[in-house]
């Protein structure tokens, strides 16, 4: 990354320039540009070519922050960002802890972030390997139908500069592809969906994206609403995986400073079965997710949070880590020039056990294996721990694989899910998520159905 | 290949960029006919340029404090051209001349690699449907007030009981102005002004932690708070997380549900509101394709699509494609109406366009989006619903929710809900989802209350954009709906 230099570089240098005496400034500045293909019928349904680039600054006086931002670059709109940052920390509280991330002297792992493969891919090729992703997904399965096929890229740069001395900029490129299918049977349909990620289109798996949307769709037809009870419950690495998005936010440095974290009194204690170990480390070149700096400018690094199921760590950025009096653990993320630093991890994994997935589930004499799941978003209360999602999947009986079934939940709470867990798959997944993916059995859970 | 390159977008410092820093005279007519004219150049049917200027202002409070006010300025042009079956799209920050030419002719490029003749365009001035009076625009209120409104939030929250540890509270508001011209010479402009309050708190006890939320957003200027008791909304989400302290595990398998007024229509935004949309119904993707004049809901039911709905968090003048805001009748005494069209859709259909098409900003394509979508009353009183439920789950508060449009399945989840025993609401209920099947819950609705009420401020979430969303309903009872709950 650090290689690099970019143009974006010079204008967060050029704003940090400006900083009054007692006053801490951030400037970041990011630029995108982004490829999205839709096609449909062997058509293009739409091509989307966009730019996009903005800056947000940070001004940070007597303890009180300020915060602007625009989506432009224009010379006069960076003027105004910074006048209505220094205008709107007036009204900011007084915080102690307030202020911007100190170079910490953690060297930066070099990650390949960067592909001049896909920087040169020509659009005619893009749009060729999209229709060959719906025509493999179409010829999968007689019952499967196209919703769309997609191929999306993105190149994005940014820069951040501080005048705490924090001075750095990268680039990073990627791609990948989608494909959502309707499968049908007489009054029936089910939906699926598969897709394939790279740093070039080089790394994509067309076939594999295919097929998968294709079972996914198809697997579920017949489907029924099964009864209500308790059970084993086997998570699909592609379910563990959105679970796990979810057990991080109880793991946020700054939930555990404020008194939301479930954990925050737990350091040191077991809070999950001793199968369990998991780990934030975006510095695995196998996470999608791997990155060299965190939303700080920080080197990205690995942190063990959970160890043979005892409490080892949080996640931090560098207010959370001030006020926890530790140091920061890389942990800053922000989403765009948009906002400020929040605290979030980067790329968590699961310790993977050694079995397969058809091994744990011969194991299992009443269960389901849940390979979806919905509501994530409105069941599941990672303060309280309560959580209910909706879940399809196929039913394990004697070991067995069994029939599909949709329109059911299943509920417990993380607390006593983390507890409950039985075994690790070894099957880790690098999907393209903060989080990958892996197999976990959980030894007792409800299913609410019929 | 058809990137806009850095210099489109930066430009020179000061050229033709003097719309920054006063409000904003969007773009002159013959610039605009000009850019629509370079943009079907290439023999495309159809060009259309959305224009986007939109201001705001948000502050947070947790944990006690002002954390940070933000300014936020995004402005741009998003260019759409279609030919045949594709649509081109680029956009831009550059509002220059060069900056949109540049940006059509990219649209254009993806569209199509043909050539064909010049389009002369003649635009049309055309009036939204809400001109809504916005007595104090927000931007002009000072910011302090703006903050001290949250620390008032955080005092009558913790002051509701001891057993609140935290609370934070948010404001946000915002000022909008789009200009939509287009080859069909279209040429309509809107503002929409936006005020956002929301409060989260926790409350701790034997029991662990426990959390309340209340929001309240509105289509208007500041003045909303006149009638809005931010005060009243803070107590609320403190006396819910308060009482969910003491709840009881939810039931699981399937009950009947009562849906207090307001806080349901969710549920039809989910189970059958996206599958109304009509580019959903065109693939195949949603379970109401080919049912238009059938019977798909309890014949209690009449559900609306409302635009026009002035102040509510849905409501526009003109849609992101420039039609104007429209009352649309989706089903009508249990009877399918008719879809939600957006311009592709209405066109390649050879229908009406019903003021659906919307867009999160000039970044991003318009597709079929609902506004505010809501039942309209029954005739029973909402006490004799609950009386009339003999054993059942009364939701007071329904938090978000999801929906596979093709198979109609749906959840969502309830924030706030008790038990019903032999008629009368007793014990309150943990945190958990309620799941169903569209079609099988809307036939499923076999009382309907006469108190309707419109609901929280919602965002609606479709193929990664977010538009700002209404709905409501009067208290209704469903007679069957699986509750996602761990107890037997």
């Amino acid at each position: 990354m650090s290689d690099f230099e970019s143009t974006l570089q010079k204008i967060a240098d050029a704003v940090i320039g400006q900083a009054k005496p007692g006053e801490q400034l951030e400037a970041y500045v990011s630029r995108d540009s982004e490829t999205d293909i839709r096609v449909y019928e062997g058509q293009i349904e739409h091509f989307v070519s966009a730019q996009s680039e903005g800056i947000g600054i940070r001004v940070i006086r007597d303890g009180r922050t300020g915060f602007a931002y625009a989506g432009t670059l224009d010379q006069q709109a960076i003027a105004d960002v910074l006048a209505e940052a220094r205008d709107n920390v007036e009204f900011g509280t007084p915080d102690e802890w307030a202020g911007l991330a100190e170079p910490d002297g953690v060297d930066v792992v070099r990650q390949e972030l960067w592909s001049d493969v896909l920087a040169e891919y020509t659009t005619d090729r893009k749009i060729e390997l999209t229709k060959e992703l719906e025509r493999l997904a179409l010829a999968a399965d007689a019952r499967v139908r196209i919703d769309d096929a997609n191929y999306s890229d993105v190149a994005a740069e940014n820069a951040v500069a501080t005048t705490s001395g924090i001075r750095r900029s990268g680039r990073e490129n990627g791609c990948y592809v989608s494909v959502s299918t309707l499968a049908d049977d007489g009054d029936e349909t089910q939906t699926g969906f598969g897709f394939s990620v790279g740093r070039s289109p080089d790394e994509f798996d067309l076939s594999k994206a295919a097929k998968e949307a294709a079972d996914r769709a198809t697997r579920l037809l017949g489907a029924t609403k099964p009864s209500s009870r308790r059970l084993t419950v086997v998570l699909d690495p592609y379910v563990t995986a959105q679970f796990l998005g979810i057990i991080s936010s109880t793991l946020n440095g700054e939930a555990v400073i404020k008194g939301r974290s479930l954990f925050k009194d737990r350091m040191g204690e077991s809070v999950a079965s001793p199968l369990f170990t998991l780990v934030d480390d975006p510095t695995n070149p196998l996470a999608y997710t791997a990155t060299e700096l965190d939303g700080e400018g920080l080197a990205a690094r690995r942190n063990v949070l959970v160890d043979g199921g005892v409490l080892r760590g949080f996640a931090h950025n560098s207010y959370s880590a001030r006020r926890a009096h530790t140091v920061s653990t890389g942990n800053a993320v922000r989403g765009g020039f948009k906002g400020t630093p929040g605290v979030g991890c980067l790329a968590l994994q699961v310790q993977p056990g050694a079995r397969s997935q058809a091994e744990l589930v011969a194991d299992v004499s009443d269960g389901v294996l849940v390979q979806q799941v919905s509501g994530l978003h409105s069941g599941v209360n990672p303060i309280s721990g309560d959580f209910s999602t909706g879940a399809s999947g196929l039913m394990i009986s004697n070991g067995q694989i069994g029939a599909p079934v949709r329109e059911f939940t299943i509920a417990s709470t993380l607390q006593r899910m983390l507890l409950d867990l039985v075994e690790v798959g070894g099957d880790i997944d690098w999907l393209p998520m903060r989080a990958a993916g892996v197999s976990l059995v959980i030894g007792d859970m409800t299913m609410s159905g019929a | 290949m058809f990137t806009l390159g850095p210099a489109a977008a930066l430009g020179e410092p000061g050229e033709l960029r003097a719309t920054i820093g006063m409000l904003p005279r969007m773009i002159d007519q013959d610039v605009l006919t000009k850019v629509l004219g370079a943009a079907v150049t290439g023999g495309a049917d159809f060009a259309e340029v959305f224009v986007e200027d939109k201001r705001s202002t948000s502050a947070g409070l947790d944990d006690g404090r002002i954390e940070q006010v933000t300014s936020g300025r995004d402005r741009g042009a998003g260019i759409r051209v279609v030919k045949g079956d594709t649509t081109g799209f680029a956009h831009t920050a550059d509002l220059s001349e060069a900056g949109l030419f540049a940006a059509a002719s990219s649209a254009a490029a993806a569209a199509s690699q043909g050539g064909g003749g010049v389009r002369e365009v003649a635009l049309t001035r055309r009036a939204g449907t809400n001109v809504n009076t916005v007595e104090r625009p927000p931007d002009e209120v000072p910011k302090a007030v703006k903050v001290e409104m949250l620390r008032r939030i955080d005092e009558a929250a913790r002051s509701a009981g001891a057993s609140i540890v935290q609370v934070s509270a948010g404001y946000g508001d915002s000022r909008r102005r789009i200009l939509v011209a287009n080859t069909d010479g279209v040429l309509a402009e809107d503002e929409q002004v936006r005020c956002l309050v929301r409060v989260s708190v926790v409350a701790t006890g034997d029991a662990g932690m426990q959390t309340g939320f209340q929001s309240a957003g509105q289509t208007v200027g500041f003045e909303m708070f006149d009638t809005v008791d931010v005060e009243e909304l803070a107590r609320d989400a403190a006396r819910m997380a308060i009482t969910k302290l003491s709840a009881r595990p939810a039931p699981s398998g399937a009950v009947p549900v009562v849906i207090k007024r307001g806080s349901g229509g969710v549920l039809f935004h989910e189970a059958c509101g996206h599958g109304l949309e009509a580019d959903l119904v065109a693939k195949g993707a949603s379970v109401y394709r080919g049912k238009a004049g059938e019977l798909v809901a309890s014949p209690l039911v009449t559900l609306v699509d409302d635009g026009t709905m002035s102040t509510e968090w849905g409501a526009i003048g003109i849609d992101d494609e420039g039609h104007p805001s429209q009352y649309n009748v989706l089903i009508q005494d249990g009877v399918l109406t008719d879809y939600m069209w957006d311009y592709l859709r209405a066109h390649k259909e050879n229908r009406a366009q019903s003021g659906n098409g919307r867009r999160q900003s000039y970044m991003h394509l318009p597709m079929v989006r609902m506004t505010n979508t809501y039942v309209l009353n029954g005739t029973e009183e909402p006490d004799d619903i609950v009386r009339a439920t003999d054993h059942g789950v009364y939701v007071a508060k329904l938090g978000g929710g999801s929906v596979n449009t093709a198979t109609g399945d749906f959840v969502f989840g309830m924030t706030e809900a008790y038990l019903i025993e032999n008629g009368e609401i007793t014990e309150p209920l943990r945190e958990g989802n309620l799941i169903g099947n569209g079609p099988q819950v809307l036939r499923d609705i076999d009382l309907l209350g006469n108190d309707f009420a419109m609901g929280n401020p919602g965002t609606c979430g479709k193929d990664g954009q977010g538009v700002p969303v209404g709905d409501g309903q009067p208290t209704l009872r469903v007679k069957s709906m699986t509750i996602g709950g761990t107890a037997a």
